[in-house]
This record gives C-alpha cells, structure tokens and sequence, in this order.
C-alpha cells in the first residue's frame, strides 16, 4: 500500500514531497544525485515573460539556522524555459509545478499561457511574494485585491491548476488567503521567504548587494507553521507547505498545522539528498505515530474529534 | 561524480598565523580532475551554521584517498573547522567546480603562479602537476604579513618563488604585480587565484598571455542550483549571459566572464 500518495488539484503526487522553487534549479544538477522520479513534484525556477540577469552580487548571506538571498529572479525567460528545460525534465515521471512571477499583470498572464502549456506542467504557482524584485510585484502579494484580480486573470488563460504563493511579509495572511480563493485560486503555497538583512562588521554596510533578501531555512519553520495552521482553518484550499523543512518530523509536522503536501527548499543546498532521504524515511515515522497514511495528519492540530496520537506504539 | 561524503580527518595543524592545513581521506579523492577544483564543507553539524564553506583543495594523495585544505580561521565556520581532531569526520560535498587547465602549458615552456593571502593553497597542486609534466614553474606569492606565511619552503622546492607582504616583513613591500613587474619575469601562461583586485590586475597586465584566473564568489548550493555565484560574461557584458563561478569556474580563462 502506497502510504504516501496525495491527490491535489492538477497533482497526482505519489508522496508529498517536492523540491521548493529556486532551491532546484530545473532539476539537472540534482539529478547527478539521484533519479528525480522518486520525488512527489519538482516546484520550477520561477518564470518571467523576458529574461533576467536578477541582483548583483553578493546574493546569498548567512544567518543562525538560516540563509538571506536576493538572487533577484535570474531565469531565461519563459520562452526557453517551455522549449528547453520542460522537455528535458519530461524524461522523468514527476508532475511539474511551473512557479511564474512578473512585474505587472499582463507579464504574469502571458507567462502563465505559454508555461502551462508544456505536457508535464500539472499546475502553476503564482509567485506574488518575490521579495528581491524592486518594480510592482510587492503589490501583488500584499494588497488583498490586487491578489484576488491577478489570480482571476491568469486562471482564465492557464490550461492547468493555479496555486498562489503567499509571502510571509504581511500584516492579515487570512485576507490574502481568502483574496486568492475567491479569484479562483485551485490551492496555495506557503511560505515565501521573510524580508531580512545582514551587516558586515567591518564596513557596516549590507552583506547583500541588493541591501536586503529573503530569510529562509529552519529560522522560518514556527513562522510558516502558525501561517498554515491559521490559514488553513479559514480557507477550503489544499496547502503545498514551505519553509524551514529539513526531516521527516519536520514534514509530518506541517501536515498537522494544515498541509496537504510540502516543498523543501534551503534544505537541498546543505544536502543535496535530501528530499529522497525525507521520502524514505516517511513510513516509519508514520509506523512510529501510529499512522496509517499521511494525509490523516493534515490540520491535525485544529480538528475536532480526532484520535490523539498513539505515542505507545 | 560528485559525492557528499563523511571524510575522516587524518591530520590538522595549524601552519602560520591562523592558517590551518587540514589533510582528510574520502572517495571523493578519486574523482578529482584538476589542481583548483574545490570542496563544499559541513563545519559542524546542526543549523548553525547551516550552509557549507568552500574551500580548495590544496594537494591531493592518490594513493592514500587524502586531500589536504588550507584555510585561514575567519568566521564561525572556518572557526568551527579549526577545532576538528584527528579521526572525526566532517560532511564534505565535492569535488566542485572546473580547476586549472594543465594542458594549456606545453612541456619545455615556463608558467607563472600567483597567488594571494588564502588564495595561495590551490596552486600548490597546480604546481606539482606543472612539474611533472616538465612545466617550468615559477612562483610568485603575496601574504599580508610575515606571521601569515605558509607553504612558502615547499614552494621553492618546485621552482622559483618570490614572496610579497603588504606589511613589507617579509620579502618584497607591496602587490604581487609589483614583484612581477620589477623582477622582469618571463613566462607563458599565467595561473592565479586570489583577491579580486589582484586579479583584474593580472588580466590588465598580461592581455597578450594565456592567463587563468580562480574567482571567488558567496555560495549558496556550490553544484549550480541556486544561482548565487554568477557573474556576467565578457561578451554580453550588461545582458543575461551567464557563467556561474561554482559550476562553470572558479576557473576562467581571462576575458571570459567580467571579474
Ligand atoms: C571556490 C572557493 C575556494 C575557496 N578556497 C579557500 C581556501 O582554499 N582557503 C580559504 O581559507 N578560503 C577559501 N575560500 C574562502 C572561504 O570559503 C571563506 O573564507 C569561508 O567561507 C569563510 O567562512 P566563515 O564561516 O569562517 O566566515 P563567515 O564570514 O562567518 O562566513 C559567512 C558566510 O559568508 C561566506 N563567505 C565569507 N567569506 C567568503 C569568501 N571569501 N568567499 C566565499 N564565501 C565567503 C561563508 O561561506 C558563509 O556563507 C574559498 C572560497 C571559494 C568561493
Ligand atoms: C536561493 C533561493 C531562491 C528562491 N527562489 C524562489 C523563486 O524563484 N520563486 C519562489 O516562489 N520562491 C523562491 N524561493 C523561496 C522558496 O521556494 C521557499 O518558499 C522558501 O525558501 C522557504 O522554504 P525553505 O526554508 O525550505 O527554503 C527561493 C528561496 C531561496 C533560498
Ligand atoms: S553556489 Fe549555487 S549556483 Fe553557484
């Protein structure tokens, strides 16, 4: 029995796990490590209509369990990620989720038509939550409107389910939550990273070429995880949850805030196995907590009437 | 084939002013192509720090599956590093990246290292290699201050070697380039690793010269993955060319990528 599969919009996943978008490149340096098709999903590079350069450097700076980056978006367009990175990934039994970001809204509903027509693009992700992009974007992910109008506007060209990115970098997630669910949004995805900086003790200066980058790794986990456990009680979106995930502990735990399934991001530049060792290790923890399948742990946290954990067996 | 590896510390001293050599046995070591790749380090285990270090290989030992390292005690992770003894052993990614080219030096003709501060330990693999092959080596290399010196003994056992400190307590006062200029040297090829400054001032210097150049650059992944470490390339110098230095370097050929 297939303890691990999760049916989600568009996502027919064999285990929950994917890679989280910027933290995998297209997938060709990892699959040096490992075959790719044991992963749930691969979470793309994000996607603009153009090509980008992103941020000068230093774009990546370190912090206590964590990592500040500002690679600023670099990706060759959405043109030659559909006709040169797609098709190499299609080799491999791994639905696609195509992360897509833009600077206005005609950019992001003219990258989501052409991305989501690739074969092996089960599902996008709207990207309202870059932190390192200096034009529009912000707006997107954080006036609730605003949201709610990008997410109609791409639903109505993509040929496949649009999940929406939430950016940690709020005051009221719930009202971005319920924005994007009533734009039509299939699901969501979160957490962004958290606008940080650092200084250099010599020149007092900003490590970070762009000043300041997004905070990710195991800093950022009780931050997703009370996002997603409030987030989740409010809106009938499946959660896809993020950051700071490095165990399989740390899965199951998301999955009690609410999540239906998680990406794992800064994780793979400390070891690049680690998604397939999360895989593996899954079953017996589930064996351990005395669970069956995993998707009974989602919004274990909150729901009424369920079974308490057997923490003898 | 990039392995991640738990290495065995065989031995680690410390061989001038916070300058550690660290020597590590691993399977990796038969992987290694070129003097100037490196290896992406775990200093300790947990979150902090979380990310790996890069650091060169300095020397390898076929024979015996050891690499040796070479660092200077920085931050928390090269700090961290220090403290290791023999018999522990320490998460290692590697070999990363694309090192010199030895080829480009011919049998018979004569090649100039110059390195600066901890941009010194990948050329001494490099040297051996040149050697072996019948490469005329000549070395030239900068420390901040005498204290700072190492490798400098094992240096002038491969050839002729010249060394610089900022300071002036040691050797020639000032650049690397300063000694170059003054001594008059001649040579084919040039191999450097180093400061930044130092090395657009090799690449100014010897535009009519086969150079190499090691750049360094904050890494995040150090496989290719994250995009941290790119820098535009010389032919498209404000566009979207790209050479990232983790996986396409940190060996370039001058004039490559804008440095
Ligand atoms: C390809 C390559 C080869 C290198 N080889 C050597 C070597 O042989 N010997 C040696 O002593 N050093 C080498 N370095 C530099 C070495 O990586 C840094 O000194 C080290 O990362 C500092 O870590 P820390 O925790 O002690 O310092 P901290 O300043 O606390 O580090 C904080 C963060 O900044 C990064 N960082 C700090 N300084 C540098 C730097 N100069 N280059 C890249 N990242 C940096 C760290 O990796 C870490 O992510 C190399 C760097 C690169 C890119
Ligand atoms: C280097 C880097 C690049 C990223 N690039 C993107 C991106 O292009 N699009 C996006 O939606 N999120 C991007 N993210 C955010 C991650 O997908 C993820 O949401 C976040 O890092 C939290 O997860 P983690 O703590 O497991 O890394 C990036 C994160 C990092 C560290
Ligand atoms: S360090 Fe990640 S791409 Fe070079």
């Amino acid at each position: 029995m297939n303890r691990l599969n999760i049916n989600l919009p568009g996502l027919d996943l064999k285990n929950p796990i994917m890679p989280a978008s910027g933290c995998f490149g297209f997938g060709r340096e990892y699959s040096q490590f490992y075959n790719l098709d044991v992963l749930g999903a691969i979470m793309i590079k994000a996607a603009t209509l153009e090509p980008r350069f992103g941020n000068p450097t230093p774009r990546v700076a370190e912090t206590s369990a964590g990592m500040l980056n500002a690679i600023g978006l670099q990706n060759p367009g959405a043109h030659k990620i559909l006709t040169e990175e797609l098709p190499w990934l299609d080799q491999y039994d791994v639905p696609v989720i195509a992360n897509i970001a833009g600077s206005q809204e005609d950019d992001y509903v003219e990258t989501a038509r052409i991305i989501s027509q690739a074969a092996n693009v089960h599902a996008l992700e709207l990207n309202i939550s870059c932190p390192n992009v200096k034009t529009g974007g912000i707006a997107f992910g954080t006036i609730p409107d605003v949201a709610k109008q990008l997410t109609r506007k791409v639903k109505e060209v993509s040929a496949v389910p649009v999940y929406v990115k939430l950016s940690p970098n709020v005051s009221n997630i719930i009202e971005m939550a319920k924005s994007v669910e009533d734009g039509g949004a299939d699901g969501l995805t979160m957490i962004n990273t958290l606008i940080g900086m650092r200084l250099d003790l010599k020149t007092g200066k900003p490590i970070l070429a762009n000043s300041t980058g997004g905070l990710s790794g195991p800093a950022i986990k009780p931050v997703a995880l009370r996002m997603i456990y409030e987030v989740s009680q409010k809106t009938k979106l499946p959660i896809i949850g993020m950051g700071g995930i490095q165990s399989a502990e740390d899965v199951v735990e998301f999955f009690y805030a609410g999540a239906s399934a998680v990406a794992v991001g800064t994780a793979n530049f400390v070891d690049p196995f680690v998604c397939p060792t999360i895989i593996e290790k899954l079953p017996s923890l589930l064996d351990k907590l005395g669970i069956e399948h995993i998707s009974e742990c989602t919004g274990r946290s909150w729901k009424r009437n369920e079974q308490p954990v057997n923490h003898r067996a | 084939m990039i392995r991640k590896e738990l290495c065995e510390v065989i031995r680690q001293t410390e061989i001038a002013d916070s300058i550690f050599e660290m020597t590590v046995k691993g399977e990796m070591v038969k992987d290694i192509r070129t003097p100037g790749q490196f290896v992406h380090v775990k200093a300790a285990g947990g979150y902090d720090p979380l990310l790996r270090r890069p650091i060169s290989i300095s020397s390898i030992d076929r024979s015996k599956n050891e690499l040796t390292m070479i660092y200077r005690k920085e931050g928390r992770g090269t700090g961290l590093l220090s403290e290791k003894k023999t018999g522990e052993a320490i998460d290692i990614l590697g070999p990363l990246g694309n090192g010199f080219p030895l080829d480009e030096a011919k049998t018979g003709e004569t090649a100039l290292l110059v390195g600066g501060g901890i941009g010194v330990p990948p050329l001494y693999e490099l040297s051996r290699q040149l050697k072996a092959k019948g490469v005329k080596v000549i070395h030239v290399l900068g420390f901040q201050t005498k204290d700072s010196i190492f490798y400098d003994s094992k240096f002038e056992s491969l050839g002729e070697t010249y060394i610089a400190t900022a300071d002036g307590s040691y050797g020639a006062m000032g650049f690397v380039t300063d000694v170059i200029r003054e001594l008059k040297l001649q040579f084919d090829v040039v191999y450097a690793c180093g400061p930044t400054p130092m090395l657009r001032a090799i690449e100014q210097n010897y535009q009519d010269k086969k150079v190499f150049l090691s750049l360094e650059e904050r890494m995040g992944c150090g496989i290719g993955a994250c995009f941290a470490c790119v820098c535009h390339t010389t032919d498209d110098p404000k566009g979207f060319s790209y050479k990232k230095v983790c996986s396409d370097g940190p060996v370039f050929r001058a004039g490559e990528v804008v440095i």
